[in-house]
């Protein structure tokens, strides 16, 4: 009998089908891979397996028993314990009381056995091989230790089916092996591991089937040794760029920016140049370094070293209003929390990154705002209204007005379109495409390979904080900008 | 006119309105001069705490740095330096003591709730210490000209405030720095992102409150012959209390100056009113916390159907 039994799962958000009629089993004793790209819907599956949100149709069984309203408590005591990418210890707490947490029953005057509590923790910190003191507070552990101490409270919590998110992508070859080693045992014993990861290497390590997600359906589930790094690449991908992306050739121009040897923690180093004209798209897993490149170039967090340089001179940017005054705007990828003031107006966040010194003049304002508006074709019923009643292209159509009014030779764009509809989406695509023929140098940081296929130029692919490549529009690829994207073995990238 | 001042505004006008029933005799000229003049000082400070709570901030030593000021006001004035210079003097200490609230709170990123409380504390031990409480007498006469009870010395105390009142409100809306202040309180992280000096303007606020507060220190001080040795005792809470009354979000990004003035006369004409009406006025403070919490509740209200509205898009 199976551990677990997913079957005709769907899950939308919002009108955005994020899993469709997804199956997925999990044997005792088999450690079963899930990959797939940002935003195929491996999270959305996880949450329903763990029960922190519930599916809209489809069939949870574990054991045999049908789980009808999966919850967190309840899926925990049907035994599944999730281990993710970043452990979710109490820091003030010390180990053992972390695993008691888990593994006591919560009455508020219950009394507390502690030598019971240490031995209990000392003797599961054994079973996965750790040697940590239980006594000590869990925010001075390193992330493997934290990771083991989750696994150990799973063990003590009689968990059989572990889900693992990402569990190697902070750990060394060292902590890698152990954990491995600590899964071999816990498969030995009968557990289930569902273990997501973007490293194709370590699957063949350690995995017995693997399934892969794209668009929220489940595409394939193989036996690993049937399947090759390049077919499950192509597995991934595997669709057509679809040809809503308008980007117009542009002969590009002068270079406007030259970065060489650009490093700040965990990036770089980084050499990159970006010309007049041009869009150069900037490519990579979550967590890859790209948005903290786009941080370096507007001064959010300046480079340790490096030089950069805009229009042939060489400058330090060490804060947004030096990287502004230097002709450089920047898109946030959270439009409602960092790119707008949701209680200004569209006027007054027009202008917000351009105010006069001094006194404002506000029929400047009213027509720099209108100005603006007309030409980005901002859909708002009036300049006054706030910029929280706008819909999502059209708040970021404000976000962009922002910066074209600072008449900026340089624009960064994290995640142009996330969350915007797709009409909107071709529109703000245009738009993007109009500012570089106009001769703005763009970095546009995307996770949906068919926007950077579409509208770049070139495209520097970045892989663990470094660049792993830049191809040419000519020669890029779903599967190329993928491969360049997915971490190479340990310590190679 | 806001939702918040229209209701505190209302509030303000329903209380006149009984006492003009119930105990015509508030409205005697001598009533109403003292009770402005006893509320311009609180006017001022409240200024400042409303633009310290517009950028998402609070300053709880106000009540301390006005006692700093009211002392330094009364010892220079004693040590025969020039009235303008005094004044001048004066202002410059608070601008100090503001500078040190904003230094450590943009500086070390600490929560300005426990640099101002901290600063609360060690201003006031400071004077304690050094002062040991003794009261500054024998002013000068030119110190005391303006106030003592001279008409033009009246005139001239409620001119000033309402002139920085109107110019302070004058320059939120007009100036880019007002615009910038506004951006600041209501979502620092896409101010800084825009490229706003966050830190500067919350510098600039502190040192604000600082002058503002000096500004109330001397203007109270010269309407009497001595200064007390340790003045302004709670006066934090009333302009705290103001503001918020006066539509303020605690949380920033939202406050205006009208509100605030309606704030603080609604706080000071309740003690006053009392008096008349023959109720104990042990009751004024109980009575203005029901109109904070009464304000409290409406801006959770607000707060709540603003979220609402929020997640029907």
């Amino acid at each position: 009998m199976s551990l677990l039994e997913a079957a005709g799962i769907y899950k939308s958000y919002a009108g955005v089908q994020a899993l469709k009629n997804v199956r997925f089993s999990l044997a005792p004793s088999e450690v079963h891979a899930l990959i797939g790209e940002n935003g195929a819907g491996k999270s959305t599956l996880i949450k329903i397996i763990t029960g922190a949100i519930q599916p809209d149709a489809g069939r949870l069984t574990i054991e045999g028993h049908t789980i009808d309203q999966p919850t967190p408590a309840g899926m925990k005591s049907r035994g599944v314990a999730a281990i993710y990418q970043q452990p979710s210890l109490f820091g003030h707490l010390t180990v053992a009381e972390n695993i008691a947490l888990a593994l006591e029953p919560r009455t508020p005057f219950a009394k507390v056995n502690w030598s019971q509590r240490r031995t209990r923790a000392t003797e599961l910190l054994a079973r996965v091989g750790a040697s940590i003191n239980p006594d000590q507070d869990a925010a001075s552990l390193s992330m493997p230790q934290q990771q083991m101490v989750e696994i150990a409270k799973a063990i003590g919590c009689e968990a059989k089916i572990f889900v693992m998110d990402e569990p190697t992508a902070s750990l060394s070859d060292k902590d890698v092996d152990n954990l491995f080693r600590v899964i071999g045992e816990l498969r030995a014993k009968g557990a289930g591991i569902i273990y997501i990861s973007h490293r194709l290497e370590e699957l063949a390590r350690i995995s017995d089937r693997v399934s892969v997600l794209r668009d929220g359906e489940l595409i394939a589930t193989k036996q690993r040794n049937e399947v090759g790094r390049e077919e499950l690449v192509h597995l991934m991908v595997g669709r057509d760029v679809s040809a809503i992306f308008p980007k117009q050739r542009v002969s590009a121009g002068d270079t406007v920016v030259r970065l060489r040897a650009i490093k700040a923690q965990g990036i770089g180093p980084i050499d990159l140049d970006i010309r007049a004209g041009e869009i150069v798209g900037l490519a990579g897993l979550v967590g890859s370094g790209r948005t903290e490149l786009a941080n370096i170039l507007f001064g959010l967090t300046p480079a340790t070293s490096g030089a950069i340089e805009i229009r042939g001179k060489p400058i330090a940017i060490q804060s947004p209003q030096d990287a502004i005054s230097a002709g450089i705007g920047y898109v946030p990828e959270d439009r409602r929390r960092h790119g707008l003031i949701q209680e200004m107006s569209v006027a007054e966040n027009t202008t917000l990154a351009k105010l006069p010194p001094g006194f404002l003049n506000f029929a400047r304002e009213e027509s720099t705002a209108k100005e603006f508006a007309h030409r980005l074709g901002t859909k708002t019923p009036s300049v006054d209204t706030p910029a929280a009643n706008l819909s999502g292209g059209n708040q970021q159509k404000v976000v962009l007005s922002r910066w074209l009014a600072t008449k900026p030779s340089v624009l960064l764009l994290d995640e142009p379109t996330q969350g915007i509809d797709v009409g909107a989406k071709a529109e703000v695509h245009a738009l993007i495409s109009e500012m570089a023929r106009e001769g703005l140098a763009i970095l546009m940081i995307s996770s949906e390979l068919p926007e950077i296929l579409g509208m770049s130029d070139r495209i520097a692919v970045m892989s663990e904080g470094k660049l792993a490549g830049i191809l040419n529009r000519a020669e890029a690829t779903q599967e190329s900008i993928l491969h360049l994207a997915l971490p190479r073995k340990r310590g190679a990238a | 006119m806001k939702p918040r001042e229209f209701a505190a505004g209302s509030v303000l006008l329903l209380i006149l309105l009984i006492l003009l029933f119930a105990a015509p005799s508030f409205f005697s000229p001598a009533n109403l001069l003292d009770l402005l003049l006893n509320s311009a000082p609180a006017m001022l400070v409240a200024l400042g705490m409303t633009l310290v709570i517009l950028a998402g901030h609070i300053d709880i030593s106000v009540g301390s740095q006005f006692a700093i000021a009211s002392v330094a006001a009364g010892l220079l004035a004693k040590s025969g330096l020039p009235m303008p210079l005094v004044g001048i003097a004066v202002l410059a200490t608070g601008a100090m003591l503001g500078a040190l609230n904003g230094l450590l709170v943009t500086g070390f990123r600490i929560p300005s709730i426990v640099v101002t409380l901290a600063t609360m504390i060690a201003l006031r031990d400071f004077l304690r210490w050094t002062t040991e409480g003794a009261w500054v007498q024998n002013l000068p006469p030119s110190f005391q000209w303006a106030g003592l009870g001279q008409p033009a010395g009246s005139a001239l105390i409620l001119a000033k405030t309402v002139f920085i009142v109107l110019l302070t409100a004058w320059a939120l809306r007009n100036l880019s720095a007002g615009r910038q202040l506004f951006a600041t309180g209501s979502n620092p992280a896409a101010a800084i992102l825009a490229g706003i000096p966050t830190d500067r303007i919350v510098t600039a606020v502190f040192v604000l409150m600082g002058v503002l507060t000096a500004a109330a220190a001397m203007l109270n001080a010269i309407r009497f012959s001595d200064v007390p040795g340790n003045p302004g005792a709670g006066l934090e809470m009333k302009a705290i209390a103001a503001a918020v009354v006066g539509g303020a979000s605690i949380t920033g990004g939202r406050a205006s100056v009208l509100g605030t003035v309606i704030g603080v006369l609604l706080l000071s004409v309740i003690g006053n009113a009392l008096t008349y009406l023959g109720i104990n006025p042990y009751w004024e403070k109980a009575v203005q916390g029901v109109i904070l919490m009464a304000a409290a509740a409406s801006e959770a209200a607000h707060a709540k159907s603003a979220e609402g509205a929020y997640a029907a898009r």
